[in-house]
């Protein structure tokens, strides 16, 4: 019992006292990573509508846009992080360096959902609101995207998610989020392996995700009251 | 009104939807644009709310060229029914009806008490409205989409097949409501159908259009069964058309003879063998069906359910000629009920009789 109440302990296990010794520091670095993993899916989302849209409105352009955006997603993150400033020409550290590399992911994984949902929306539907006279953005917000809610929202939970780990590894370049427990743990792992921070990051990273993706699944059901309609 | 004139749709590919197309769809009439696939008939009442732009030509509603118009505009003004009824199934039943008055701004609560009315009057309980499409049958549904297309009370109504998805039943109802519907509200309505037997039964007016978009013939249903234009619009209108236009000629007083009855429940009568079919009638003389006089009763006492012969069908006073034809042709005993507007007995006639009366017409219509 003596050796659970050292928090020096370097067993995995120790990851809880090793956040009641750093509470403020440790609930700070999850409200970054908690911002820096739900902002660039909300910027995404909205960059991806359009160009979704444009994907599913003009049929030829589905494979570029489809395609090039798939592309992006394959940069690793890392990668994309050193190269965001100086290809925007903004410094290295600068504060918007990985919401813009995020959002960058957002769009990659978003813009295929987003064209997807729109095709799932029947056709008689469209034609339908077309016919009774609702003009393009009309339809588009009260017709078509709401009936696309649930594939988008499938689509979200996978990027939401996606990207509570990306910006952990962003951590690793020196931004404050719980990527920096992992930095701590390796620091203090000389000369022996020290475990809890990096522990802690892994649980409050798992945390987050199953919070996030439980926040996306709420949304989803409040938006789709119809989806639940029960054939009577 | 709504007219065409020389009114075409070429498409880029060089195929030709509709050819010069001359047509008046009357005000307060039931226009019935009908004909084979590929005859252009979808697309021509699709030119009339500009789903598809035409090539050349005008379509003018009333005074006003439809081209002139913004789409958008031009569509909030004509009720649009498609096949399968394409609800909105993320609104409330209330709300898809709502949509056109929606759509110009009209006061939310407002909109949705003339939605409720309009429920009923296309024979839905009230406590669909808070429902959702899916909740609903195809049938239904179609109704919703009928109301949804009178909401905004627009004077003319584009309906694109919107009872062929529904079952035979189902499909009948929806158009005799529909006809009771329209002889309340009387508006200008184009019709597509690829059933000749629906164009006949709801249009004042019927458009046959043969493939790539020629109007063949433009008449009456009447005028249509009775004298085809030509092999096509023959063809097409079917075999049995002398039979089916006898639908639209009443039969007038028919002279019925008393028909001897029996109660369903009575004891079974015995010993008349002269004529081997009797009628069976329920306590307020409403025909059920025939007793074979000439069966084994073995184990039975009265008239009961299972001993009858349903087969014949019934013929009103004041009906068609059709009506009553059929009603002597389907008779097991060859003599055709006739039955007054309450569903009551009033007599019966022969094929024979209906046949007399109809060479009657025949005579009278040539001097």
């Amino acid at each position: 019992m003596t050796v659970l109440a050292d928090s020096t302990s370097s067993s995995p296990l120790h990851f809880a006292q090793y956040f009641l010794d750093h509470s403020s520091e440790d609930l700070r670095l999850l409200w970054s990573h908690t911002w820096l993993s739900v902002v660039p899916v909300v910027i995404g989302l909205l960059i991806a509508l359009p160009l979704g849209w444009t994907a599913r409105r003009y049929r030829w352009t589905y494979p570029p846009i489809i395609s090039i955006t798939g592309l992006l997603y394959t940069i690793p993150s890392i990668a994309l992080f050193v190269m965001v400033p100086p290809l925007l020409g903004l410094d290295t550290l600068d504060p918007l360096q990985v919401p813009i590399a995020l959002t960058v992911y957002s769009v990659a994984l978003l813009v295929r959902v987003v064209a997807d949902g729109l095709a799932s929306v029947p056709e008689d539907t469209v034609q339908a609101a077309t016919a009774l006279g609702f003009r393009p953005v009309e339809r588009f917000f009260k017709v078509e995207l709401p009936i696309a809610v649930p594939v988008i929202a499938a689509g979200l939970r996978v990027a939401v998610v996606s990207n509570v780990s990306i910006v952990a590894v962003a951590g690793t370049i020196g931004l404050s989020n719980l990527g920096q427990l992992f930095t701590q743990g390796f620091q203090l792992s000389t000369p022996d392996a020290y475990y809890p921070p990096i522990v802690l990051g892994i649980v409050l990273c798992v945390l987050l995700a199953v919070v996030l993706d439980l926040a996306v699944v709420g949304l989803n059901r409040l938006l789709t009251p119809w989806r639940r309609a029960v054939p009577s | 009104m709504i007219r065409f004139d020389a009114v075409t749709k070429r498409y880029p590919d060089g195929t030709v939807a509709v050819d010069s197309l001359e047509l008046t769809a009357a005000s307060g009439q039931i226009t019935v644009l009908v004909g084979p696939s590929g005859c252009g008939k979808t697309t021509s009442l699709r030119m009339i709310n500009r789903m598809i732009e035409p090539t050349s030509g005008t379509i003018w509603l009333d005074d006003t060229d439809t081209a002139s118009m913004a789409t958008h505009e031009l569509r909030r003004q004509i009720g649009y029914v498609i096949q399968h009824a394409g609800l909105f199934p993320h609104r409330t039943i209330v709300d898809n009806i709502a949509t056109v008055p929606f759509l110009l701004g009209t006061d939310k609560k407002e909109a949705r008490k003339t939605a409720l009315e309009l429920l009923e009057r296309v024979g839905l309980p009230p406590h669909f409205a808070k429902r959702y499409p899916a909740q609903l049958s195809g049938g239904q549904q179609q109704r919703v989409g009928v109301a949804r297309a009178l909401a905004a009370d627009p004077p003319v109504m584009l309906m694109d097949e919107p009872f062929s998805a529904v079952d035979p039943v189902v499909r009948e109802q929806l158009q005799d409501e529909f006809l009771r519907l329209q002889q309340e509200l009387g508006k200008t309505i184009v019709f597509v159908t690829h059933d000749i037997d629906e164009a006949i039964k709801l249009g004042d007016q019927v458009a046959v259009l043969r493939v790539g978009g020629h109007l063949a013939q433009l008449a009456s249903p009447v005028e249509l069964l009775s004298r085809p234009i030509d092999a096509f619009v023959a063809g097409f209108v079917g075999r049995d058309r002398g039979y089916r236009a006898l639908g639209f000629t009443t039969a007038g007083t028919l002279s019925t003879r008393g028909e001897p009855t029996v109660t369903l429940g009575a004891a079974i009568p015995k010993g008349t063998d002269t004529d081997t079919w009797l009628l069976v009638v329920d306590a307020q003389q409403a025909p059920q069906g025939w007793l074979d006089l000439g069966a084994d009763f073995t184990g039975h006492e009265t008239v009961s359910d299972e001993l009858l012969y349903r087969g014949g069908t019934l013929a009103t006073q004041g009906g068609t000629l059709r009506a009553a034809l059929d009603a002597c042709l389907s008779s097991p005993s060859g003599r055709g009920v006739v039955v007054d507007d309450g569903g009551a007995l009033i007599g019966s006639v022969t094929a024979r009789e209906v046949l007399e009366l109809i060479e009657a017409r025949e005579t009278e219509r040539q001097p």
